[in-house]
């Protein structure tokens, strides 16, 4: 799996390459500065050491030279910070249609649920060349998510949702670190992401659990909780229709214009009071304390679901293989 | 090397004998406190700072929370500290001009309005605990959203404008203490006649620290009382 | 200038008054640097103690040496000593206060109170610090981010804000006294454009005090309220903002990074010169560069939070100023080179240390660059290699710097020479050990390390052996002059008044000075750096 004394890390995800790239041009305009440099002190010390009757010349120094070699590397650095924003504008821009997964970090394990419903423990398990969406959260301090393999580290805070993304290049287990201090255990709360071939992953899909797609457990919590009463989807409830909310722009009743993001659905599962939609009177009540991290990512699941052009189509469960036809699927 | 103007000056007992002469000193003594009151500005900017945040995110709650202040109390309070930036400055007039009897009195009345400050400051704080304001265990802020009878306060929000409340008027409390001993410590030594036309330099620059704890809490009170008062 | 000859006894600021109350109710500068001396030097070999053991622990993948908990508290005790009670006060404390007066011919600090007010909240701080350190530590990483710090570790995180807080007024106090003196106390002559760039580099220093400390000491309040209270103002489930802490800290720490690396900057422009016989290339570009820092560095915090979760535009806008930054740094280092170029160069002790100064700083700025990149940081962050790039500043930038004015001004300081060949060996023992100890990081934490990690994967274990083979070897040379400045108290040659030939008002008085620094007030009507018009160095006299 590993060798005893790699001095590169594995490349598998698309961002890796790139990273890589701007990385080593880094490295190598690194070792010609210090070459320069070193190389120029050497010289001076050796060419200008001091010697019997020879005095040093007095120079006061140069403005020419000062602007010159201010400019330069003020033009250098400028081209870096230029590529090193590409790199980040791309990681922080996950792609549409990524598959999403949902993590829950705590002291010290990681959750992760996939929309179709598998859980797993420190364990990811993702197919080669599709787009993973991860939306993160913390149960309790701040944690860091961090794929050394694909290049990708994202903070997992408390109270709101992080997101990242990746696409996996190449099949393999790699590791899995939490990368910010939280406590005794730090260290180890670390696992590994399994890429899988595209039917390996399928097959590896099929075979997990039978609770059903996120998305389906979500309408479940929806219902119990009595979330239906005021959220119907026709105009007549007292709370806004969540059909097609997802993604789009939201009117608040003091006039701002938010988009309907993961974050905006949960802060008004748990303190509903701090938005109200514009129209709408201040009655839903508070479901802080009242639902876990897990059930609110089926939540937050849901209520995109309900988007027409989602992929799980309004309401039901995905169409990838989950509990529904458990037998006839089993891995092999 | 520039002479002392008057051989006076070159044995005025006030000289340290590392500056070269009072004028020096001076300046040295008033750039040091300017500089001081700088850091003290970076100080209270840090809880400025995180109190503006909130109340941009949070402005409904932090409307009730201040509104529940008493803003009666408040002002007095403003205007007693003025008043006393005003004796404080009188005092050095009258400092500059070598009234020693003056400056006791205006001294004095300093040190009275800082401590009247402290006193109502004393019953605000003893209001809120009883109202169960204090952020702990005990607290409980019970109201609406102004304008909005149907919208109950979030408790959160309202907790942590009372966080800031009492972290903010604290630490300017805890500056007015410091000030109130500071002037008690001038009233002393302008009593023993220390402080003349050529030397009053503690006389100016604890004047200086008193201005700026006025300022402070300038800012304070409309920032903490003043949140959408309709009346 | 009048040399004191051998037998006679000078009247000097050390032997003026003897007996421990003089030492302990002293107000001469010169005096409370070294109480200084003694306190910081203290402190670094606990911090050292630490790092020792982190080293020894990471030798194995296992956690084998010491339980989790206890390496959590190493990491943190060794980073809040290392940062506020070594690096913080180390030079503008020991250094800055002897030479400070001395360079611009002046008596003393202004406010010479304040100054030993300043070393006994220094103090204060260092016993409350001690004491919570002995009585259970603290493990929240010397960045203390909350929620852990606040509502979620057991250990005594109060105590420790407490004395960082009380250490933070002690930094603002010797920040304040060197402004104001070096604003109003500069002997006639002695304009602006002629102060040694020694002076610029502290007064820049002193500004980032300033105005930075303030905000970490409020921020520590607040931390301290909030644990003890349970206020929520950084707390998530009680409304809070965790984010909003790590503003605040970096507010701060950010620019107390340039607390500790300007100073040294400072000490190798001393140096080059003296050594080279000749003026530094683009005095008012020096000095330029350490105002610029200065202003720069309040600019650029949040490149220590770009994946914690704030905007990508903000994200954007820390990244271009923290290259901004990176410039004026890069101007010292062309300078110091330049300034070697038709120089007459000597390989004392001191010019080594600014040797290795300059390479380390230059690569550990260099790596800087990688982490100013948003796409590299998102993978290096909270790695080894921020680890390494840091450790490259602070370790084989300042405390080389400050080892390097150390030698150089110990004549001045203590009126002996130290031995020179053990002074060289010990240079080149701490920087051969110093790369052993950190270069292996780089690649520790571009494989992906996570920093903070009490135990490790398997693959990482050569290049930690390496690393702590070198740590060990970087001990050994800082043990050298502990031990040979020692000796040179009793056994080294009298120092001349100017043993290096070096320019400064500070060499054209006695070693070491009276207690009133000068015989005579100094008039000065030279440019600074006139190597031209200064005789080689003498001869130190033998004897003891």
């Amino acid at each position: 799996m590993y060798d005893t004394f790699p001095l590169w890390p594995a490349r598998a995800s698309t961002t890796a390459g790139s990273v890589d790239a701007l990385f080593i041009f880094l490295v190598i305009l690194s070792a010609m500065v210090s070459v320069a440099i070193f190389a120029a002190i050497v010289l001076f010390a050796v060419r200008y050491r001091r010697r019997r009757g020879v005095t040093a010349e007095p120079i006061e120094g140069s403005t020419a030279l000062e602007i010159t070699w201010s400019v330069i590397p003020l033009g250098i650095f400028i081209v870096i910070f230029l590529w090193g924003a590409v790199i980040y504008f791309k990681e922080r821009t996950p792609p549409r249609g990524a598959t999403e997964v949902y993590v829950v970090a705590k002291q010290w394990m990681w959750k992760l649920q996939h929309e179709e419903g598998q859980r797993e423990i420190n364990e990811l398990h993702v197919p080669v060349g599709r787009d993973v969406k991860m939306i993160l959260t913390s149960q309790d301090v701040i944690h860091s998510f961090y794929v050394p393999a694909f290049r990708i580290k994202q903070d997992v805070l408390p109270g709101r949702y992080t997101t990242a993304w990746f696409r996996p290049t190449k099949a393999g287990i790699y590791h899995l670190f939490c990368a910010e201090y939280c406590g005794s255990q730090h260290s180890g709360m670390i696992g590994q992401v399994v890429v899988l071939e595209s039917a390996q992953y399928e097959a590896w899909l099929s075979g997990g659990a039978a609770s059903g797609s996120m998305a389906s457990s979500g309408e479940s919590i929806f219902q119990q909780l009595g979330c239906s009463t005021c959220h119907r989807s026709d105009t007549q409830g007292r709370g806004p229709n969540l059909a097609g909310l997802f993604g789009k722009p939201v009117q608040l009743e003091d006039g701002r214009v938010l988009t309907a993001d993961e974050n905006y659905i949960r802060e008004s599962i748990l303190t509903p009071g701090a938005k109200i939609v514009s129209g709408f009177k201040p009655i839903m009540p508070v479901f802080q304390g009242l639902v876990s991290e897990e059930q609110l990512n089926a939540l937050v699941a849901y209520v995109k679901s309900l988007n027409p052009s989602s992929s799980g189509a309004a309401g039901s469960p995905a169409a990838v293989p989950s509990g529904a036809k458990p037998q006839e699927t089993k891995v092999q | 090397m520039a002479d002392s103007p008057t051989a006076v000056e070159h044995h005025n007992p006030a000289l340290k004998h590392h500056f070269v002469d009072m004028e020096q000193q001076r300046e040295a003594s008033s750039l040091g406190m300017w500089l001081f009151l700088a850091t003290e500005i970076m100080f209270f900017g840090g809880m400025f700072c995180a109190y503006l945040i909130y109340r941009y995110w949070y402005f409904p709650d932090f409307a009730a929370a201040s509104s529940s202040l008493d803003i009666t109390l408040g002002t007095v309070n403003t205007a007693v500290l003025i008043c006393s930036s005003l004796t404080v400055v009188m005092a050095v007039r009258a400092a500059q001009l070598g009234k020693r009897q003056q400056q006791v009195v205006y001294l004095a009345l300093t040190l009275v309005l800082g401590l009247a400050f402290l006193g109502v400051k004393a019953i605000e704080w003893t209001s809120k605990f009883e109202e169960h304001h204090v952020p702990g265990p005990t607290f409980n802020f019970q109201g609406s959203i102004p304008g909005h009878p149907d919208q109950p306060v979030d408790q959160h929000h309202a907790q942590l404008f009372f966080s800031l409340y009492f972290a903010m008027t604290g630490m300017h409390a805890l500056h007015m203490i410091i000030g109130v001993g500071i002037f008690a410590y001038l009233l002393y030594h302008a009593w023993k006649g220390a402080y003349t036309p050529e030397y009053h330099t503690p006389l100016e620059n604890s004047g200086l620290y008193w201005h700026f704890v006025d300022i402070v809490w300038i800012y304070l009170f409309p920032l903490l009382y003043l949140i959408d008062r309709k009346k | 200038m009048a040399t004191a000859a051998i037998t006679a006894e000078r009247e000097t600021y050390l032997n003026q008054e003897y007996g421990i109350k003089s030492w302990l109710l002293t107000v001469d500068h010169k005096r409370i640097a070294l109480l200084y001396l003694l306190s910081i030097t203290f402190f670094f070999f606990i911090g050292g103690f630490f790092a020792l053991l982190i080293r020894l622990e990471l030798l194995t993948p296992a956690g084998d040496l010491v339980q989790a908990d206890t390496y959590n508290k190493l990491f943190t005790m060794h980073g809040q000593v290392m940062v506020f009670f070594f690096l913080i006060p180390s030079i503008p404390a020991v250094l800055g206060n002897f030479l400070v007066p001395l360079m611009i011919g002046a008596k003393d600090l202004a406010f010479p109170r304040i100054n030993l007010l300043s070393w006994y909240l220094y103090i204060i701080a260092g016993v409350l610090m001690l004491h919570c350190m002995l009585t259970g530590g603290v493990d929240t990483g010397w960045t203390f981010y909350t929620p852990f710090s606040t509502a979620f570790s057991n250990t005594k995180v109060i105590e420790a804000g407490l004395a960082i807080f009380i250490s933070g007024f002690s930094s603002i106090l010797t920040g304040l006294n060197f402004v104001v003196t070096i604003h109003r106390m500069r002997a006639p002559g002695m304009t602006w454009n002629r102060l040694p760039l020694f002076i610029w580099a502290h007064y820049a220093t002193s500004i980032i005090q300033l105005l930075g400390t303030p905000v970490i000491a409020v921020t520590l309040v607040l931390v301290v309220l909030e644990r003890a209270l349970h206020l929520g103002i950084f707390d998530p489930t009680r409304g809070g903002d965790p984010l909003l802490f790590q503003h605040l800290f970096w507010f701060y720490s950010h620019p107390a990074v340039y607390i500790m690396i300007l100073p040294s900057m400072g000490v190798v422009t001393e140096i080059v010169p003296c050594f080279s016989r000749k003026r530094i290339f683009g005095y008012k570009f020096v000095a330029l560069s350490s105002i610029s820092i200065a202003v720069f560095g309040f600019l650029v915090w949040a490149h220590h939070m770009f994946v914690a979760g704030i905007s990508l535009y903000a994200a954007l806008i820390f990244s271009a100023l923290s290259y901004l930054v990176a410039v004026p740094s890069a101007v010292k280092v062309f300078n110091w080179t330049a300034t070697m170029y038709k120089g007459s160069i000597t390989f004392s002790t001191p010019m080594l240390y600014a040797f290795g100064f300059i390479g380390l700083f230059l690569m550990g700025g260099l790596t800087g660059l990688f982490l100013a990149a948003l796409g590299i940081d998102v993978h290096v962050t909270d790695t080894y290699f921020v680890v390494a790039h840091f450790h490259y500043i602070m370790v084989g930038g300042a405390v080389m710097g400050y080892l390097g004015g150390m030698h150089f001004w110990w004549p001045k300081i203590s009126g002996r020479m130290y031995p020179e060949s053990l002074g060289r060996l010990a240079a080149v023992i701490v920087f051969l050990g110093f790369n052993l100890t950190f270069f292996p990081q780089f690649i520790l934490g571009y494989l992906g390390m996570p920093r903070r990690y009490w135990q490790y994967p398997p693959e990482f274990q050569v290049l930690n052996v390496l690393s702590t083979a070198g740590s060990t070897i970087l001990a050994v040379g800082y043990l050298l002059p502990m031990v040979y400045f020692l000796w040179s108290m009793r056994y080294g040659k009298i120092a001349p008044d100017n043993p290096w030939g070096a320019s400064g008002l500070e060499w054209m008085t006695s070693s070491p000075p009276p207690t009133f620094n000068f015989d005579h007030p100094p008039v000065v009507d030279w440019e600074a750096y006139d190597y031209e018009n200064i005789p080689a160095p003498q001869e130190a006299r033998s004897g003891g």
